[in-house]
């Protein structure tokens, strides 16, 4: 569907709204397969062709020619980070995550000496970009301490990127002030429906508000924004859909912004829950390849939630960007033993320079660092 | 076998006595290279040697001084010119300030000025990029811009000092050749300063069309680093360019739609001229 600029991406949403998804995955024939793999640029509806239990049978050619593109775009490099979780208080109860409100884990948040501590910790594995993170309560971190927060790290890091609640334009400009350069907000799910019902309490409900901030964001001037899925959440085809549409809207809305994804797997954390769609390693792969396909610049990140082995497996074929060393509770660089409560289970404990020794085996380039803010 | 030995002699001959001077230094190959996208740093020296590339741009933003890690500086000869380039730079001010940081941090003179706003097309800004080859120039930089190929903003940047021009071919990483074939001429044509096609040249071909076209020298890295064998593919590249270079200076025959008789009809009324 050819879309007019000044749609917003929840009329495109709706405009799928009475799309028959199953009728059309279920009747995608081998020609329309391969006619979107031919295709330099694949339309919406070819993208969705490649996300069809048809095109299962063509995982070898995707995978190849995902792998072809993102060589040409992105060399054979890949880009490093790690997350730190700065604090775990939170006002939503999301069904699915370790932070839930109703969990009775302990809660802390750093202190910027702690903070300091934990910046020196993790510069000593070489790590030059970083990802902060924090639950959402913003009566425990305000702007303020955010913001002095982001500038202390800025002092020991090359990059410093957020992964925080969904905030509004002139806060985001103040992060940006404060020296972040990149920011990463999932909105979860897509289908609406599924949203509500995971998302049961807190201001996270608000799924108009989620779904625009990386557009906010956008306009704010990060460098990067990268969106994304949750994926188990909601039907696993028609969410990665919409998570390429949607990395493909700001992409040609916001020409100064680097568009990325990801397609985090639902782990088990606090609270046991059960995905009900979840997506095997074949739909994992398949998906990352249609992604790469529909669109060839589009950095993708894969996270510690996958396992070892099987990142590796991962690089060749469309990633772009590998945490690595992570630790998912409060703090834990520093002082190992102090970590708090999990926001999800790592799959993947390697150390940075195990993951690095990985890449390079694979015959691409660890990259460490690619970005200084010139302030 | 002689005569083959003699063709040769005379080429490498011309190709001697044409050097490229490019802020005072001297560049006997007119391959430039870069230092992105390879599998790994340490293939960047023998892609060096093999190509013969006597000029290599790098990112300011990717160099980690902080760092004892694997330092990008450290897998460049010496007798390689760095060319820093200002990528990740959105503005002039930008621009500047990284050059500046280039050069205290013992990276020399030359500067590629990249000033880009667009991550989807990579399109430089080419007013930004003016206003940045000015600052520079005036501080004794060897300016070196990355633009889109306009006559007009070309001819600026000659007042404002610059060293060279570098119009690209096609979009950065695209591997798509001289798209802009036609612009790049008028600035072969009417440039003073030398011409460096940049970006978009996917294969040796590509460089040899350019430098048939008369352009000085070119930059590749994509093609180079992402290739099975970027060691190869420099040597590829660095033949590709001599061979394009002394087609230039050979003076080639036009194109023609039609056929041309090699003993022409009208010969004859030459032939008893008094």
């Amino acid at each position: 569907m050819k879309v007019p600029k000044t749609m917003s991406f929840y009329d495109i949403i709706e405009r799928y709204r009475d799309f028959d998804f199953d009728g059309f995955l279920e009747q995608v024939t081998p020609a329309a397969v391969e006619r979107a793999l031919q295709k330099d640029k694949p339309g919406d509806l070819d993208f969705l062709a490649l996300l069809s239990p048809r095109a299962a049978g063509y995982l070898e050619p995707m995978a190849r020619k995902a792998s072809q593109l993102t060589v040409q775009y992105f060399g054979r490099t890949i880009q490093l980070f790690i997350p730190l979780y700065i604090a775990n208080y939170c006002g939503n109860q999301c069904v699915y995550c370790g932070f839930n409100r109703t969990h009775a884990i302990e809660r802390r948040k750093l202190t910027l000496d702690e903070i300091a501590d934990e910046a020196r910790a993790i510069a000593r594995s070489g790590m030059r970009h970083i990802l902060v993170l924090t639950g959402e309560a913003r009566e425990v971190t305000p702007m303020d301490y955010l913001e002095a927060a982001m500038r202390l790290l800025k002092e020991t890091f090359a990059s410093v990127a957020i992964e925080m609640f969904p905030m509004d334009e002139p806060e985001y400009r103040r992060m940006k002030h404060a020296g972040v350069d990149g920011l990463t907000l999932y909105q979860e799910v897509y289908d609406r429906e599924v949203y509500t019902r995971v998302h049961r309490a807190g201001p996270k409900s608000d799924y108009s508000y989620r779904l625009e901030a990386p557009e906010r964001g956008a306009r704010a001037g990060f460098r990067a924004v990268n969106i994304g899925a949750l994926i188990g959440l909601g039907e696993k085809r028609r969410e990665v859909f919409f998570t390429g549409l949607h990395a493909r809207y700001l992409d040609d809305r916001y020409l100064g912004t680097e568009i990325g994804l990801s397609l985090p797997r639902i782990n088990p954390a606090e609270g046991g829950y059960r995905p009900p769609h979840p997506a095997g390693d074949r739909d994992f792969v398949q998906f990352l390849s249609a992604l790469r396909l529909f669109l060839p610049r589009c950095g993708l990140t894969v996270s510690t939630r996958e396992r070892a082995a099987f990142r590796d497996r991962l690089i060749p074929l469309g990633v772009t960007r590998l945490s690595a060393g992570s630790c998912t509770g409060v703090g834990g660089y520093a002082f190992p033993a102090q970590a708090k409560a999990p926001q999800f289970e790592i799959a993947d404990h390697r150390g940075v320079e195990q993951v690095a020794r990985a890449v390079a085996a694979q015959g691409y380039q660890p990259v460490y660092k690619d970005w200084d803010l010139i302030a | 076998m002689s005569w083959n030995f003699c063709v040769l002699w005379v080429g490498a001959d011309a190709m001697q006595n044409d050097p490229l001077i490019l802020g005072g230094t001297t560049f006997t190959s007119r391959l430039f290279t870069g230092t992105g996208k390879f599998a790994a740093n340490d293939l960047i020296a023998p892609m060096l040697a093999s190509s013969g590339s006597q000029m290599i741009t790098v990112a300011l933003r990717r160099i980690d001084i902080s760092s004892g890690a694997d330092n990008i500086l450290d897998h460049i000869p010496r007798t390689v010119t760095l060319l820093p380039n200002t990528s990740g730079a959105r503005t002039a001010d930008e621009a500047v300030r990284i050059a500046r940081i280039a050069r205290a941090a013992g990276c020399g003179d030359f500067i590629k000025i990249e000033v880009i706003t667009d991550t989807k097309y990579l399109m430089p800004d080419n007013w930004e990029t003016l206003k940045a080859a000015e600052t520079l120039a005036r501080e004794g930089f060897v300016v070196l811009p990355y633009v889109l190929p306009d006559l007009t903003l070309a001819q600026r940047l000659e007042a404002a000092g610059a060293a060279a021009v570098m119009p690209l071919g096609a979009p950065i990483g695209s591997n798509r050749g001289l798209e802009t074939a036609e612009l790049i001429a008028l600035l072969i044509e009417n440039c003073r300063v030398p011409v460096v096609v940049d970006a978009g040249l996917g294969r040796p071909s590509h460089a040899a069309a350019a430098m048939e076209m008369g352009a000085d020298a070119v930059l590749v890295n994509t093609a180079i680093a992402t290739a099975e064998d970027p060691v190869a593919m420099g040597r590829a590249f660095a033949l590709a360019v001599e061979a394009g270079r002394m087609a230039y200076l050979a003076r080639m025959a036009e194109e023609s739609r039609t056929a041309r008789a090699s003993s022409p009809l009208t010969g004859f009324l030459n032939a008893n001229d008094p």
